[in-house]
Protein backbone atom coordinates (compact mmCIF):
# COMPACT_ATOMS: atom_id res chain seq x y z
CA UNK A 1 0.00 0.00 0.00
CA UNK A 2 2.37 2.92 0.79
CA UNK A 3 4.15 2.04 -2.47
CA UNK A 4 1.43 3.07 -4.10
CA UNK A 5 1.57 6.41 -1.66
CA UNK A 6 5.31 6.52 -2.98
CA UNK A 7 4.65 6.19 -6.91
CA UNK A 8 2.03 9.32 -6.46
CA UNK A 9 4.53 11.42 -4.08
CA UNK A 10 6.82 10.82 -7.60
CA UNK A 11 3.86 12.09 -9.68
CA UNK A 12 3.34 15.32 -7.92
CA UNK A 13 6.68 15.95 -9.81
CA UNK A 14 5.56 15.45 -13.06
CA UNK A 15 2.30 17.59 -11.66
CA UNK A 16 4.84 20.27 -11.15
CA UNK A 17 7.17 20.11 -14.08
CA UNK A 18 3.89 19.67 -16.69
CA UNK A 19 1.73 22.49 -15.11
CA UNK A 20 5.29 25.12 -14.60
CA UNK A 21 6.73 24.34 -18.20
CA UNK A 22 2.66 25.57 -19.45
CA UNK A 23 3.11 28.49 -17.61
CA UNK A 24 6.48 29.92 -19.39
CA UNK A 25 4.69 29.07 -22.39
CA UNK A 26 1.34 31.01 -21.64
CA UNK A 27 3.58 34.11 -20.13
CA UNK A 28 4.74 33.77 -23.21
CA UNK A 29 1.94 34.01 -25.43
CA UNK A 30 0.13 35.99 -22.62
CA UNK A 31 2.80 38.49 -23.39
CA UNK A 32 2.69 37.95 -27.49
CA UNK A 33 -0.81 37.98 -27.17
CA UNK A 34 -0.92 41.07 -25.05
CA UNK A 35 1.75 43.02 -27.40
CA UNK A 36 -0.29 42.48 -30.88
CA UNK A 37 -3.86 43.60 -28.95
CA UNK A 38 -2.33 47.02 -27.92
CA UNK A 39 -0.40 47.09 -31.27
CA UNK A 40 -2.76 49.13 -32.79
CA UNK A 41 -2.29 46.56 -36.02
CA UNK A 42 -5.72 45.88 -37.39
CA UNK A 43 -4.31 42.23 -38.47
CA UNK A 44 -2.50 41.63 -35.45
CA UNK A 45 -5.34 42.83 -33.18
CA UNK A 46 -7.96 40.77 -34.94
CA UNK A 47 -5.82 37.78 -34.93
CA UNK A 48 -5.21 38.01 -30.75
CA UNK A 49 -8.96 38.36 -30.77
CA UNK A 50 -9.70 35.79 -32.38
CA UNK A 51 -7.26 33.57 -30.35
CA UNK A 52 -8.64 34.95 -27.07
CA UNK A 53 -12.14 34.34 -28.19
CA UNK A 54 -12.01 30.73 -29.57
CA UNK A 55 -9.32 29.04 -27.14
CA UNK A 56 -11.93 30.71 -23.86
CA UNK A 57 -14.93 29.07 -25.55
CA UNK A 58 -13.95 25.54 -26.20
CA UNK A 59 -13.27 23.21 -22.82
CA UNK A 60 -9.68 22.53 -22.28
CA UNK A 61 -10.58 18.47 -22.15
CA UNK A 62 -11.81 18.96 -25.71
CA UNK A 63 -8.38 21.10 -27.06
CA UNK A 64 -6.22 18.51 -25.25
CA UNK A 65 -7.71 15.58 -27.13
CA UNK A 66 -7.35 17.51 -30.26
CA UNK A 67 -4.15 18.41 -29.79
CA UNK A 68 -3.44 14.56 -28.92
CA UNK A 69 -4.85 12.91 -31.26
CA UNK A 70 -5.57 15.12 -33.97
CA UNK A 71 -2.04 16.34 -34.01
CA UNK A 72 -0.14 13.72 -34.33
CA UNK A 73 -1.90 12.41 -37.20
CA UNK A 74 -1.43 15.70 -38.16
CA UNK A 75 2.31 15.92 -38.25
CA UNK A 76 2.66 12.43 -39.52
CA UNK A 77 0.76 13.28 -42.81
CA UNK A 78 2.56 16.45 -42.79
CA UNK A 79 6.02 14.09 -42.67
CA UNK A 80 4.48 11.81 -44.96
CA UNK A 81 4.17 13.97 -47.57
CA UNK A 82 7.84 15.26 -47.11
CA UNK A 83 8.51 11.96 -48.07
CA UNK A 84 11.32 11.26 -45.51
CA UNK A 85 9.38 8.05 -44.04
CA UNK A 86 10.11 9.45 -40.95
CA UNK A 87 7.59 9.63 -37.81
CA UNK A 88 6.96 11.90 -34.87
CA UNK A 89 4.83 10.70 -31.89
CA UNK A 90 3.46 13.70 -29.60
CA UNK A 91 4.03 12.56 -26.00
CA UNK A 92 1.69 12.90 -23.31
CA UNK A 93 3.71 15.42 -21.49
CA UNK A 94 4.74 17.85 -24.66
CA UNK A 95 0.61 18.02 -25.94
CA UNK A 96 -0.38 18.71 -22.14
CA UNK A 97 2.49 21.27 -21.93
CA UNK A 98 1.36 22.95 -25.49
CA UNK A 99 -2.29 22.78 -24.81
CA UNK A 100 -2.08 24.18 -21.40
CA UNK A 101 0.60 26.84 -22.33
CA UNK A 102 -1.85 27.67 -25.43
CA UNK A 103 -5.28 27.58 -23.51
CA UNK A 104 -3.84 29.86 -20.57
CA UNK A 105 -1.97 32.12 -22.74
CA UNK A 106 -5.09 33.39 -24.02
CA UNK A 107 -6.12 34.20 -20.35
CA UNK A 108 -3.05 35.71 -19.71
CA UNK A 109 -3.38 38.08 -22.90
CA UNK A 110 -6.68 39.62 -21.09
CA UNK A 111 -4.88 39.91 -17.70
CA UNK A 112 -1.62 41.25 -19.42
CA UNK A 113 -3.35 43.74 -21.74
CA UNK A 114 -5.63 45.02 -18.50
CA UNK A 115 -2.09 45.65 -16.89
CA UNK A 116 0.03 47.39 -19.49
CA UNK A 117 -3.49 49.74 -20.22
CA UNK A 118 -3.13 50.23 -16.14
CA UNK A 119 0.17 52.04 -16.34
CA UNK A 120 0.00 55.64 -16.58
CA UNK A 121 1.08 57.07 -20.16
CA UNK A 122 3.03 59.20 -18.86
CA UNK A 123 5.71 56.84 -18.60
CA UNK A 124 6.00 55.79 -22.22
CA UNK A 125 6.27 59.44 -22.65
CA UNK A 126 8.80 59.84 -20.89
CA UNK A 127 10.74 56.25 -21.95
CA UNK A 128 10.10 58.07 -24.78
CA UNK A 129 11.96 60.98 -24.34
CA UNK A 130 14.95 59.32 -22.95
CA UNK A 131 15.67 57.69 -25.87
CA UNK A 132 14.44 54.33 -25.12
CA UNK A 133 13.11 51.57 -27.47
CA UNK A 134 10.62 49.33 -27.84
CA UNK A 135 12.51 46.64 -26.03
CA UNK A 136 14.48 48.70 -23.31
CA UNK A 137 10.79 50.46 -22.78
CA UNK A 138 9.32 47.04 -21.96
CA UNK A 139 12.58 45.54 -19.88
CA UNK A 140 12.77 48.69 -17.92
CA UNK A 141 9.15 50.37 -18.12
CA UNK A 142 6.37 48.10 -18.57
CA UNK A 143 7.71 44.93 -17.34
CA UNK A 144 8.68 45.95 -13.47
CA UNK A 145 5.30 48.33 -13.17
CA UNK A 146 2.89 45.70 -15.22
CA UNK A 147 3.64 42.90 -12.74
CA UNK A 148 1.66 44.71 -9.60
CA UNK A 149 -1.37 44.95 -11.93
CA UNK A 150 -1.15 41.71 -13.72
CA UNK A 151 -0.81 39.69 -10.06
CA UNK A 152 -4.03 39.40 -8.74
CA UNK A 153 -5.33 37.80 -12.61
CA UNK A 154 -1.87 36.13 -12.90
CA UNK A 155 -3.11 34.56 -9.33
CA UNK A 156 -5.99 33.26 -10.55
CA UNK A 157 -4.92 31.90 -14.03
CA UNK A 158 -2.34 29.71 -12.43
CA UNK A 159 -4.33 28.33 -9.44
CA UNK A 160 -6.85 27.15 -12.48
CA UNK A 161 -3.77 25.86 -14.69
CA UNK A 162 -2.74 24.01 -11.56
CA UNK A 163 -5.87 22.44 -11.40
CA UNK A 164 -6.29 21.67 -14.99
CA UNK A 165 -2.72 19.31 -15.09
CA UNK A 166 -4.87 16.89 -13.92
CA UNK A 167 -6.73 16.19 -16.65
CA UNK A 168 -3.33 15.72 -18.53
CA UNK A 169 -4.26 12.27 -17.09
CA UNK A 170 -6.86 11.59 -19.74
CA UNK A 171 -4.16 11.56 -22.27
CA UNK A 172 -1.98 9.00 -20.39
CA UNK A 173 0.56 11.33 -18.58
CA UNK A 174 1.68 9.21 -15.38
CA UNK A 175 1.34 12.35 -12.87
CA UNK A 176 -0.49 12.31 -9.71
CA UNK A 177 -4.48 11.82 -10.62
CA UNK A 178 -3.27 9.08 -13.28
CA UNK A 179 -1.58 7.12 -10.56
CA UNK A 180 -4.26 7.46 -8.08
CA UNK A 181 -6.32 6.06 -10.85
CA UNK A 182 -3.82 2.83 -11.13
CA UNK A 183 -3.77 2.39 -7.37
CA UNK A 184 -7.19 2.55 -7.07
CA UNK A 185 -7.95 0.03 -9.63
CA UNK A 186 -5.43 -2.20 -8.60
CA UNK A 187 -5.76 -1.99 -4.57
CA UNK A 188 -9.95 -0.98 -4.51
CA UNK A 189 -9.75 1.26 -2.02
CA UNK A 190 -9.80 4.69 -4.33
CA UNK A 191 -11.27 6.74 -1.48
CA UNK A 192 -8.38 7.21 0.16
CA UNK A 193 -6.01 7.88 -3.09
CA UNK A 194 -7.93 9.99 -4.26
CA UNK A 195 -8.01 11.77 -0.74
CA UNK A 196 -4.82 12.05 -0.64
CA UNK A 197 -3.94 13.17 -4.02
CA UNK A 198 -6.77 16.11 -3.50
CA UNK A 199 -4.46 16.64 -0.50
CA UNK A 200 -1.33 17.34 -2.82
CA UNK A 201 -3.25 19.50 -4.98
CA UNK A 202 -4.34 21.70 -1.98
CA UNK A 203 -1.07 22.33 -0.42
CA UNK A 204 0.53 22.80 -3.98
CA UNK A 205 -2.23 25.82 -5.19
CA UNK A 206 -2.06 26.78 -1.14
CA UNK A 207 1.95 27.15 -1.27
CA UNK A 208 1.37 28.97 -4.66
CA UNK A 209 -0.85 31.32 -2.85
CA UNK A 210 1.53 32.20 -0.11
CA UNK A 211 4.54 32.65 -2.49
CA UNK A 212 2.53 34.69 -5.24
CA UNK A 213 1.45 36.95 -2.26
CA UNK A 214 4.23 37.40 -1.23
CA UNK A 215 5.72 38.78 -5.07
CA UNK A 216 2.39 41.26 -4.94
CA UNK A 217 3.13 42.58 -1.45
CA UNK A 218 7.09 42.92 -3.18
CA UNK A 219 5.95 44.69 -6.23
CA UNK A 220 3.57 46.62 -4.37
CA UNK A 221 6.33 48.74 -2.38
CA UNK A 222 5.83 52.29 -2.56
CA UNK A 223 2.39 51.86 -4.27
CA UNK A 224 0.34 54.57 -2.07
CA UNK A 225 -3.06 53.28 -1.29
CA UNK A 226 -5.97 55.95 -0.75
CA UNK A 227 -6.80 55.90 3.02
CA UNK A 228 -11.18 54.91 3.02
CA UNK B 1 -10.19 15.87 -44.12
CA UNK B 2 -13.23 13.65 -44.31
CA UNK B 3 -16.19 15.07 -42.94
CA UNK B 4 -19.02 12.69 -45.05
CA UNK B 5 -18.13 10.73 -42.00
CA UNK B 6 -19.28 13.20 -39.20
CA UNK B 7 -22.00 14.41 -41.47
CA UNK B 8 -23.85 10.82 -41.54
CA UNK B 9 -27.38 10.39 -39.70
CA UNK B 10 -25.64 8.08 -37.07
CA UNK B 11 -23.18 10.11 -36.07
CA UNK B 12 -24.99 13.22 -35.59
CA UNK B 13 -27.48 11.43 -33.88
CA UNK B 14 -24.89 10.22 -31.45
CA UNK B 15 -23.03 14.14 -31.28
CA UNK B 16 -27.29 14.96 -30.34
CA UNK B 17 -27.93 12.49 -27.81
CA UNK B 18 -24.25 14.07 -26.25
CA UNK B 19 -25.85 17.36 -26.52
CA UNK B 20 -28.55 16.66 -24.55
CA UNK B 21 -26.50 14.94 -22.22
CA UNK B 22 -24.21 18.27 -21.78
CA UNK B 23 -27.40 20.42 -21.65
CA UNK B 24 -28.70 18.46 -19.18
CA UNK B 25 -26.06 18.33 -16.59
CA UNK B 26 -25.39 21.92 -16.84
CA UNK B 27 -28.67 22.97 -16.23
CA UNK B 28 -29.40 20.52 -13.61
CA UNK B 29 -25.79 21.49 -11.90
CA UNK B 30 -26.80 25.29 -12.17
CA UNK B 31 -29.95 24.69 -10.89
CA UNK B 32 -28.89 22.70 -7.40
CA UNK B 33 -25.55 24.14 -7.28
CA UNK B 34 -27.47 27.85 -7.22
CA UNK B 35 -29.73 26.83 -3.92
CA UNK B 36 -26.41 25.50 -2.36
CA UNK B 37 -24.82 28.61 -3.44
CA UNK B 38 -27.19 30.65 -1.81
CA UNK B 39 -27.70 28.82 1.00
CA UNK B 40 -23.54 28.91 1.73
CA UNK B 41 -22.96 32.58 0.43
CA UNK B 42 -26.19 33.41 3.28
CA UNK B 43 -24.12 30.70 5.99
CA UNK B 44 -20.59 33.14 4.81
CA UNK B 45 -21.90 36.37 5.96
CA UNK B 46 -24.22 35.37 8.63
CA UNK B 47 -23.56 36.06 12.07
CA UNK B 48 -22.47 32.47 12.89
CA UNK B 49 -18.87 32.51 13.55
CA UNK B 50 -18.80 28.79 13.41
CA UNK B 51 -20.85 28.23 10.00
CA UNK B 52 -18.76 30.80 8.45
CA UNK B 53 -15.73 29.02 9.09
CA UNK B 54 -17.33 25.64 7.70
CA UNK B 55 -18.59 26.65 4.86
CA UNK B 56 -15.63 28.94 4.33
CA UNK B 57 -13.15 25.17 5.22
CA UNK B 58 -15.37 23.61 2.24
CA UNK B 59 -14.72 26.47 -0.20
CA UNK B 60 -11.08 26.27 -0.01
CA UNK B 61 -10.90 22.47 -0.46
CA UNK B 62 -13.22 22.85 -3.63
CA UNK B 63 -11.51 25.81 -4.79
CA UNK B 64 -8.08 24.52 -4.72
CA UNK B 65 -8.83 20.84 -5.39
CA UNK B 66 -9.22 19.79 -9.54
CA UNK B 67 -12.67 19.18 -10.50
CA UNK B 68 -12.10 15.67 -12.18
CA UNK B 69 -10.80 14.51 -8.45
CA UNK B 70 -13.63 15.50 -7.12
CA UNK B 71 -15.71 13.85 -9.54
CA UNK B 72 -13.48 10.12 -9.11
CA UNK B 73 -14.17 10.71 -5.15
CA UNK B 74 -17.34 10.47 -5.74
CA UNK B 75 -17.75 7.92 -8.86
CA UNK B 76 -15.34 5.62 -7.24
CA UNK B 77 -14.23 6.78 -4.11
CA UNK B 78 -17.52 6.73 -2.13
CA UNK B 79 -18.14 2.78 -3.05
CA UNK B 80 -14.90 2.20 -1.67
CA UNK B 81 -16.96 3.05 1.64
CA UNK B 82 -18.89 0.07 3.59
CA UNK B 83 -21.61 2.53 5.06
CA UNK B 84 -22.12 3.19 1.91
CA UNK B 85 -22.37 -0.11 0.66
CA UNK B 86 -24.42 -1.21 2.97
CA UNK B 87 -26.94 1.23 2.16
CA UNK B 88 -26.54 1.57 -1.91
CA UNK B 89 -28.62 -1.33 -2.94
CA UNK B 90 -31.63 -0.38 -0.78
CA UNK B 91 -31.73 2.18 1.22
CA UNK B 92 -33.10 5.05 -1.01
CA UNK B 93 -30.95 8.20 -1.63
CA UNK B 94 -27.90 5.70 -1.33
CA UNK B 95 -29.09 4.08 -4.45
CA UNK B 96 -28.53 7.11 -6.55
CA UNK B 97 -24.82 6.60 -6.04
CA UNK B 98 -24.59 3.81 -8.74
CA UNK B 99 -25.68 6.08 -11.27
CA UNK B 100 -23.20 7.59 -13.57
CA UNK B 101 -25.26 10.70 -14.59
CA UNK B 102 -26.09 11.21 -10.58
CA UNK B 103 -22.64 11.03 -9.46
CA UNK B 104 -21.48 13.78 -12.25
CA UNK B 105 -24.25 16.07 -11.05
CA UNK B 106 -23.58 15.90 -7.35
CA UNK B 107 -19.53 16.68 -8.04
CA UNK B 108 -20.37 19.19 -10.18
CA UNK B 109 -23.05 20.81 -8.24
CA UNK B 110 -20.81 20.93 -5.23
CA UNK B 111 -18.06 22.47 -7.33
CA UNK B 112 -20.30 25.04 -8.85
CA UNK B 113 -21.95 25.90 -5.48
CA UNK B 114 -18.84 27.06 -3.90
CA UNK B 115 -17.75 29.25 -5.99
CA UNK B 116 -20.59 30.98 -6.76
CA UNK B 117 -20.63 31.08 -2.89
CA UNK B 118 -17.76 33.22 -2.78
CA UNK B 119 -18.95 35.09 -5.58
CA UNK B 120 -22.52 35.83 -4.17
CA UNK B 121 -21.13 36.25 -0.50
CA UNK B 122 -18.48 39.06 -1.78
CA UNK B 123 -21.57 40.92 -3.14
CA UNK B 124 -23.19 40.45 0.04
CA UNK B 125 -20.24 42.04 1.63
CA UNK B 126 -20.01 45.07 -0.61
CA UNK B 127 -23.49 46.24 0.02
CA UNK B 128 -23.68 49.86 0.14
CA UNK B 129 -24.33 50.51 4.29
CA UNK B 130 -27.27 52.81 3.49
CA UNK B 131 -29.39 50.79 1.82
CA UNK B 132 -28.75 48.76 5.06
CA UNK B 133 -28.79 51.32 7.23
CA UNK B 134 -32.28 52.87 5.39
CA UNK B 135 -33.92 49.35 5.57
CA UNK B 136 -33.19 49.64 9.21
CA UNK B 137 -34.36 52.73 10.04
CA UNK B 138 -37.72 51.98 7.56
CA UNK B 139 -38.18 49.18 10.96
CA UNK B 140 -37.17 46.07 9.02
CA UNK B 141 -36.18 42.96 10.53
CA UNK B 142 -32.90 41.19 9.35
CA UNK B 143 -34.32 38.76 7.47
CA UNK B 144 -36.38 41.37 5.34
CA UNK B 145 -33.38 42.91 5.09
CA UNK B 146 -32.04 40.68 3.21
CA UNK B 147 -34.79 39.60 0.99
CA UNK B 148 -35.98 42.57 0.24
CA UNK B 149 -32.74 45.12 0.17
CA UNK B 150 -29.99 42.92 0.04
CA UNK B 151 -30.12 39.41 -1.96
CA UNK B 152 -32.04 41.32 -4.81
CA UNK B 153 -29.21 43.64 -5.30
CA UNK B 154 -26.16 41.18 -4.46
CA UNK B 155 -27.75 38.81 -6.99
CA UNK B 156 -27.55 41.59 -9.79
CA UNK B 157 -24.04 42.53 -8.86
CA UNK B 158 -23.13 39.02 -9.34
CA UNK B 159 -24.68 38.36 -12.39
CA UNK B 160 -21.25 39.69 -14.95
CA UNK B 161 -19.06 37.19 -13.16
CA UNK B 162 -21.61 34.19 -12.56
CA UNK B 163 -21.75 34.54 -16.57
CA UNK B 164 -17.75 33.41 -16.19
CA UNK B 165 -18.47 30.77 -14.33
CA UNK B 166 -21.77 28.98 -16.58
CA UNK B 167 -19.07 29.70 -19.31
CA UNK B 168 -16.78 27.58 -17.21
CA UNK B 169 -19.26 25.51 -15.94
CA UNK B 170 -20.28 24.27 -19.83
CA UNK B 171 -16.73 23.32 -20.20
CA UNK B 172 -16.17 21.53 -17.10
CA UNK B 173 -19.67 18.75 -18.04
CA UNK B 174 -16.60 17.77 -20.48
CA UNK B 175 -15.34 15.60 -17.62
CA UNK B 176 -18.54 13.73 -17.32
CA UNK B 177 -16.74 11.89 -20.49
CA UNK B 178 -13.93 10.55 -17.69
CA UNK B 179 -16.89 8.89 -16.30
CA UNK B 180 -17.77 5.36 -17.85
CA UNK B 181 -21.41 5.23 -19.53
CA UNK B 182 -21.61 8.82 -19.57
CA UNK B 183 -22.53 10.09 -23.49
CA UNK B 184 -21.84 13.68 -23.63
CA UNK B 185 -20.81 16.16 -26.49
CA UNK B 186 -16.83 15.13 -25.80
CA UNK B 187 -17.75 11.36 -25.37
CA UNK B 188 -19.60 11.37 -28.30
CA UNK B 189 -16.09 12.83 -30.27
CA UNK B 190 -14.39 10.69 -28.06
CA UNK B 191 -16.46 7.53 -29.81
CA UNK B 192 -16.88 8.69 -33.36
CA UNK B 193 -12.51 9.16 -32.87
CA UNK B 194 -12.40 5.78 -32.13
CA UNK B 195 -14.55 3.66 -34.55
CA UNK B 196 -13.40 5.51 -37.48
CA UNK B 197 -9.75 6.71 -36.02
CA UNK B 198 -10.77 10.29 -37.37
CA UNK B 199 -9.53 12.41 -34.27
CA UNK B 200 -8.98 16.26 -36.15
CA UNK B 201 -12.75 15.76 -37.78
CA UNK B 202 -14.84 13.92 -34.24
CA UNK B 203 -12.93 16.87 -31.84
CA UNK B 204 -13.00 19.39 -34.18
CA UNK B 205 -17.08 19.00 -34.38
CA UNK B 206 -17.16 18.85 -30.92
CA UNK B 207 -15.27 22.14 -30.37
CA UNK B 208 -17.86 23.89 -32.49
CA UNK B 209 -20.49 22.49 -31.17
CA UNK B 210 -19.04 24.03 -27.35
CA UNK B 211 -18.00 27.39 -29.01
CA UNK B 212 -21.55 28.08 -30.72
CA UNK B 213 -22.96 27.06 -26.79
CA UNK B 214 -20.24 29.36 -25.42
CA UNK B 215 -21.37 32.00 -27.25
CA UNK B 216 -25.38 31.73 -27.20
CA UNK B 217 -24.78 31.74 -23.20
CA UNK B 218 -22.60 35.03 -23.39
CA UNK B 219 -25.04 36.80 -25.62
CA UNK B 220 -28.47 35.23 -22.94
CA UNK B 221 -26.07 36.96 -20.16
CA UNK B 222 -25.27 39.96 -22.17
CA UNK B 223 -29.93 40.21 -22.31
CA UNK B 224 -29.66 39.56 -18.60
CA UNK B 225 -26.98 42.38 -17.85
CA UNK B 226 -29.65 44.43 -20.35
CA UNK B 227 -32.07 44.14 -18.27
CA UNK B 228 -31.01 43.92 -14.44
CA UNK B 229 -28.34 46.17 -14.64
CA UNK B 230 -29.52 49.03 -16.34
CA UNK B 231 -29.31 50.83 -13.10
CA UNK B 232 -25.38 50.71 -13.51
CA UNK B 233 -24.95 51.32 -16.89
CA UNK B 234 -22.72 54.47 -17.86
CA UNK B 235 -25.02 57.21 -18.57
CA UNK B 236 -25.38 59.26 -21.85
CA UNK B 237 -26.92 62.04 -22.05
Amino acid sequence: MTAYYWSILYGAVLTVGVSLAALAVSILLGLLGAGAKLSGRTGLMALATAYTTIVRGIPELVLMLLVFYGGSIGINALLELSGTGATLDINPFTAGVLTLGFIYGAYMTETFRGAILAIPRGQFEAAAAFGMGPVQTFLRITAPQMVRYALPGFTNNWLVLIKATALVSLIGLQEMTYLAKQASAATRSPFAFFLFTATLFLLYTWASLIVLRRLHARYSLGAKRGQL
Amino acid sequence: MNWEVIFRPESLAMYGEGFLTTLGLLASSLAVGGVLAMLFALALTGPSVWLQRIVGAYTFVIRGTPLLIQVYLIYYGLGQLEWIQARWDTVWPWTHFKEPFFCALLAFSLNTAAYTAEMLAGAIRETNAGEIESAQAFGMSRFQVMLRIVLPSAMRRTLPAYSNEVVMMLHSTSLASAVPAMLDVTAAASRIYSDFYLPFEAYLFAAAIYLACTFCLIGLFKLAEGRFLVHLAARTH
